[in-house]
């Protein structure tokens, strides 16, 4: 089991707690109504699958319910970093080998 | 009785009281503090069981965790029947029994030891091939049989009575393993003053000090010296010791599971006291000291009872006073077997010969052998072991070939060298490196923040061990942030070291040879077995570990890991280490299902949610139905009512004169704030900018996707505050994908969401003398049609306690739906029904509920959608704010496939035989003469017998189906095709004339 850092709660927690909520930094358009087809198709069903670092989305469910960005490593498994909700993709990660 | 086996003077044993047991019925006795297997080797018995695949005679190997023969079946009473117990770590209690397993009719006479006879058949991947065809057989016939001839043992037919407990714990510095380096590790952390935890698998700690008769520490013996040093950590407050517990699985971020083992080492374990408790630990550093396990030699018939491991021989001797036998015979490549015999040997046991396969060695242990008078002999082999319940010579050759000699013997004692026990290392994703010169694989790269010491990380000798483990454990509490303390490290005053051994089959195994030499005991896998596996094909190391099943099951390969791989390695002609380890996997020992599911059973397996209104729905007699976590009334039978009798009449008084309901299970969501009204444009299709306060209105909520994913009727409270109803089952997610996009995509609005679903009881008053059972119990509401319309909603009072009072329909009847503080929810119901008593009211169920509904073509999300569905798919166009610019799933809807012709719509269907009912479920087609597979154009979501109507009822999502008013199609049965007409959703009262009758 792993352990998040929660960074409205300021403290590490047991993943019991979170439920992931999928690819972080895909912003939804103020104009989605007049999208075109390619643009909505992007927006909705494309998402990266990569082998390394993943930007993706956790609610801190059985906490304070707040939904955060978190930096995570596929093969290891392990969390970079975790971030607030509208805080820019970092630039720099802590750590990160690749 | 007598035991002959156990020696006068001999082990710790020797105060202990008497306990009798008894092994497969025959009656015994042993002494506390015995395990089963000590126990009966002091009876002289060493038949136990019956090999897994050839039936194979088998006695005890180890005196461990490793076991992999001696497995049997302990029984306390008819539902405490525990298969596969090792007869090694199994604690003997006074009255204790005990079964062997994988045999009939007996242990002595089995007849699937044919298998053995027939051997030829049942060779490397033998399942694999002689099952393949025809491929039915293998589900109906094969696989019956196959398992049934190869159970391990029988798991009880009745529930478990033991519970089960589980516990979190934290500490800084976990130690696993209470050996001299366990031990010494948790030492110099624990007197940093830092939180120690120390686990240990027995019920003693002190590890290999329970044999080595050669170490001193501290001036006392080593096992002795153990002992203390764990009462001294015992009573430090900082450190929590936990013995027969065994650290099963080490997974992500130190985070390790362990169980203790609380009940079964009992006579009579208290009912107070969970038979096991689960231990989840998280570390802040972990120190790995699980030690070494000793590799057999693999020659002919190496499995024939009596012939086992010389630590374990040298562990029933020192440690319970037993001796394996009265004529012993030794085979070794390495030093630690002369250590037994020498040990056995001071005890009064004969030891017939020290076959030895090296060449040349020396040491002090070769010359204390030999000066004791035993008969020493290097560079030869045991090439094959005679007897078959029970060993009765070893026969020896020149290594190299040459004469034979047979030595009569009751036992062999076999040392093949030591094996790392990297498996908790292996677990925590760490990778193993291969040391060509010791022949081992001992931790390499780390991935964790662990730590290996000792025997487990390939470290000889009691001193070097020492060293390291209180280097280590001094470490990893600086490494948490303590202070240096004074060193307290054991002072060793003796200890004992060997050198290596040997890997793969010994002379006489080798290639070209048929002769069952066992790699794998537990799994019946022989030298030849893995040699073919190679042969045919398997060169990756995890192919042969498949195809051979060696290292499989319970025993996860700990006696025959490095020799199945060194096998292997021969055959295909590559180093060791190029050929690779299989992966060790959790659990190390095998793990009960009731420590990983603790409390979570029965009732408490999952919570059963309960609205205010069951208790009075029980007492008048109500059958419930589960929905999710709630439970709900289905429909309340009168006294030789069945359900659809029951049903039929619940619906016919709801529309002749009123019937209540409980809708408390419906989903609520508060949506208040100055940007309430925004949130919900955005989260709903409707428009709601314009909605009054006081009035309702059917929302409809999609997922971005443009496809239903919820919907209930909204009440506007206030300007800034909306009371937001939801399907029952998806009230959670619901609030989640409101939150979802509250917090991240529209954190600029001023709005604020509260679940109220349990805060409200609801009750539904559906029918035309609705309004006259309310109305006496209400005060500060004006229920005239003109002041309270149809889908409008009022705060005030009812029986004195605040209500939302909602007049709304989901009957199509007049209704109301009375929410009040949940509290008081059964209050007010029995005050609702006092007053429907008066008009000839009833309670109805959800049965009767979906009837009604459907009656009037209400649909249910999940019922008659299924996550492909549009609005417009649904009929519910109307729903659909047009003029809207913004609302989550707008695009979605308009995607070329959601617009296209031909997609399935909600229509209504009527069987053209009025009383035949179709299956939910069940296909249409337009022409069911077709060839099979059919063209299906649609199937039906809901289906009824409704009494309003006096016929059935049906609704359907058919391709076109709005196109297809008055069409024929047929709904094709197992036994019979079902004419039905396409027509409209509505089947009572089309004009909608009764919402306010
Ligand atoms: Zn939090």
């Amino acid at each position: 089991m792993l352990l998040i850092r929660c960074p409205y709660c300021e403290e590490e927690r047991p993943e019991l707690e979170f439920r992931n909520a999928g690819e972080a930094h895909i912003a939804r358009s103020a104009n989605i109504a007049g999208e075109s087809d390619d643009d909505f198709e992007k927006f909705f069903f494309i998402r990266s699958n990569p082998k390394g670092i993943i930007y993706e989305r956790w609610r801190h469910m059985h906490g304070c319910a707040r939904f955060f960005n978190a930096v995570r490593d596929t093969v290891t498994d392990k969390f970079i970093m975790t971030y607030k909700a509208g805080e820019p993709k970092p630039a720099k990660l802590p750590g990160a080998s690749k | 009785m007598i035991e002959a086996f156990r020696i006068p003077g001999a082990g710790r044993l020797k105060q202990a009281k008497t306990a009798r047991f008894s092994f497969d019925g025959q009656a015994y006795a042993g002494v506390e503090g015995d395990t089963l297997a000590s126990a009966l080797l002091a009876n002289g018995v060493h038949l136990v069981g019956r090999s897994f695949k050839y039936h194979r005679p088998r006695g005890f190997l180890s005196a461990g965790a490793e076991e992999p023969n001696a497995l049997v079946q302990i029984e306390r009473d008819a539902a405490r029947k525990t298969p596969n117990v090792r007869a090694t770590v199994q604690e003997l209690y006074d009255g204790l029994t005990a079964q062997s397993q994988n045999r009939w009719p007996s242990l002595s006479f089995d007849v699937g030891a044919v298998n053995d006879i027939a051997s030829p058949l049942f060779s490397a991947g033998f399942y694999y091939k002689t099952f393949m065809w025809p491929k039915s057989a293998w589900k109906n016939l094969y696989e019956p049989k196959i398992r049934a001839a190869a159970g391990l043992g029988v798991a009880p037919d009745q529930p478990d009575p033991d519970h089960y407990s589980a516990r979190f714990a934290h500490c800084d510095v976990l130690v696993l393993g209470g050996g001299a380096a366990g031990i010494a590790a948790a030492l110099a952390a624990a007197e940093t003053g830092v939180r120690v935890m120390l686990a240990d698998e027995q019920a003693d700690f002190g590890g290999s000090l329970r044999f080595e008769s050669g170490a001193r520490i501290e001036g006392q013996d080593g096992f002795a010296w153990a002992q203390a040093a764990v009462a001294k950590l015992r009573a430090m407050d900082n450190v929590r010791v936990l013995s027969r517990t065994t650290a099963f699985g080490y997974y992500a971020q130190n985070f390790v599971g362990l169980v203790e083992r609380i009940g079964d080492h009992l006579q009579k374990p208290g009912r107070d006291l969970p038979r096991e408790r689960l231990w989840q630990v998280r570390a802040k550093r972990v120190v790995l000291a699980t030690g070494a396990i000793e590799r057999h030699m693999v020659f002919a018939d190496n499995d024939r009872p009596g012939v086992m491991l010389a630590s374990a021989a040298r562990t029933y001797l020192n440690h319970y006073g037993v001796a394996v036998g009265k004529n012993v015979g030794v085979y070794t490549a390495n030093d630690s077997a002369y250590a037994a015999a020498i040990d056995l040997k001071k005890a009064g046991v004969n030891v017939a010969a020290i076959v030895d396969l090296r060449d040349n060695p020396t040491g002090p242990v070769i010359n204390e052998a030999r000066a004791l008078g035993m008969e020493v002999n290097f560079g030869r082999a045991v090439i094959r072991a005679g007897g078959k319940l029970r060993v009765s010579s070893m026969t020896v050759q020149p290594k190299n070939g040459g004469g034979e000699r047979t030595i009569p013997v009751d036992a062999i004692l076999m040392s093949a060298g030591w094996t790392p026990s990297v498996h908790l290392f292996s677990q925590s994703r760490g990778k193993v490196a291969f040391n060509d010169e010791t022949k081992r694989f001992v931790p390499g790269t780390y991935a964790q923040d662990c730590i290996s010491v000792g025997a487990c990380n390939g470290t000889d000798g009691l001193m070097a061990t020492i060293d390291e483990a209180y280097a280590a454990g001094t470490k990893a509490a600086k490494d948490v942030g303590a202070k240096a303390a004074k060193s307290t490290k054991p002072k060793i005053d003796a200890s004992e070291s060997w050198s290596r051994g040997m890997l793969g089959a010994a002379p006489g195994a080798g290639p070209g040879t048929t002769v069952k030499a066992f790699v794998d005991f537990q799994n019946d896998v022989t030298a030849k077995d893995i040699r073919q596996a190679v042969h045919e094909g398997m060169h990756s190391i995890e192919h042969v570990k498949r195809f051979t099943t060696n290292g499989m099951a319970t025993d996860q390969g700990k006696t025959s890991n490095m020799h199945g791989l060194a096998i292997a390695a021969e055959t295909l002609g590559k180093p060791i280490p190029q050929v690779g380890l299989t992966t060790f996997r959790a659990p190390y020992t095998p793990v009960t299902f009731g420590s990983i599911v603790g409390h979570a059973r029965g009732e408490l397996f999952d919570p059963t949610r309960k609205t205010a209104i069951q208790p009075w729905a029980e007492a008048h007699g109500a059958v419930f139905e589960d929905v999710g976590q709630w439970k709900r009334a289905w429909y309340f039978p009168k006294p030789g009512e069945d359900m659809h009798a029951a049903v039929d009449r619940e619906c016919v008084t709801v529309r002749t004169t009123a019937g209540l309901f409980d809708a408390s299970t419906l989903g609520k969501i508060e949506v208040v704030g100055p940007d309430a009204a925004k949130f919900m444009e955005l989260l709903y299709t409707n428009p709601w900018e314009k909605l009054e306060p006081g009035r309702c209105r059917y929302g409809i909520m999609l997922r971005e996707d443009g496809f239903i994913y919820d919907d209930g009727v909204v009440g506007r409270l206030a300007p800034d505050r909306f009371h937001v109803t939801t399907t029952t089952g998806g009230a959670p997610r619901v609030m989640n994908h409101m939150e979802d996009y509250f917090q991240t995509e529209f954190p600029h609005l001023n709005v604020w969401l509260t679940s109220i679903t349990e805060q409200w009881a609801v009750i539904a008053v559906q029918g035309p003398k609705s309004r006259e059972i309310i109305a006496p119990l209400v005060e500060g509401i004006d229920m005239s049609d003109e002041a309270l319309p149809h889908m409008s909603v009022r705060e005030g009072k009812i029986c004195g306690v605040p209500t939302r009072l909602f007049r709304m329909s989901f009957t199509g009847e007049r209704g109301f739906e009375v929410n009040v503080p949940a509290d008081y929810g059964q209050a007010v119901w029995e005050a609702l029904w006092a007053e429907g008593q008066k008009h000839g009211a009833g309670a109805y169920g959800t049965e009767a509920m979906h009837v009604l509904r459907a009656e009037k073509g209400y649909i249910i999300v999940g019922q008659d959608t299924d996550g492909t569905v549009t609005p417009n798919d649904a009929g519910l166009d109307w729903a659909v704010g047009k003029k809207k610019a913004d609302f989550v799933g707008i695009r979605g809807m308009a995607r070329p496939d959601l617009v296209a012709k031909g997609r399935k719509q909600l229509v209504g269907l009527k069987t053209k035989d009025p009383k035949v009912v179709l299956e939910e479920g069940a296909q249409i087609v337009g022409d069911p003469k077709q060839a099979i597979p059919m063209k299906m154009i649609g199937h039906v979501t809901s289906s009824y017998w409704s009494q309003n109507c006096g016929r059935s009822i049906a609704l359907a999502l058919v391709a076109g189906g709005r196109d297809r008013m008055g069409e024929t199609l047929y709904v094709p049965m197992p036994d019979k095709v079902i004419e039905v007409e396409v027509t409209g959703m509505v089947f009572f009262d089309e004009k909608g004339e009764r919402l306010n009758g």
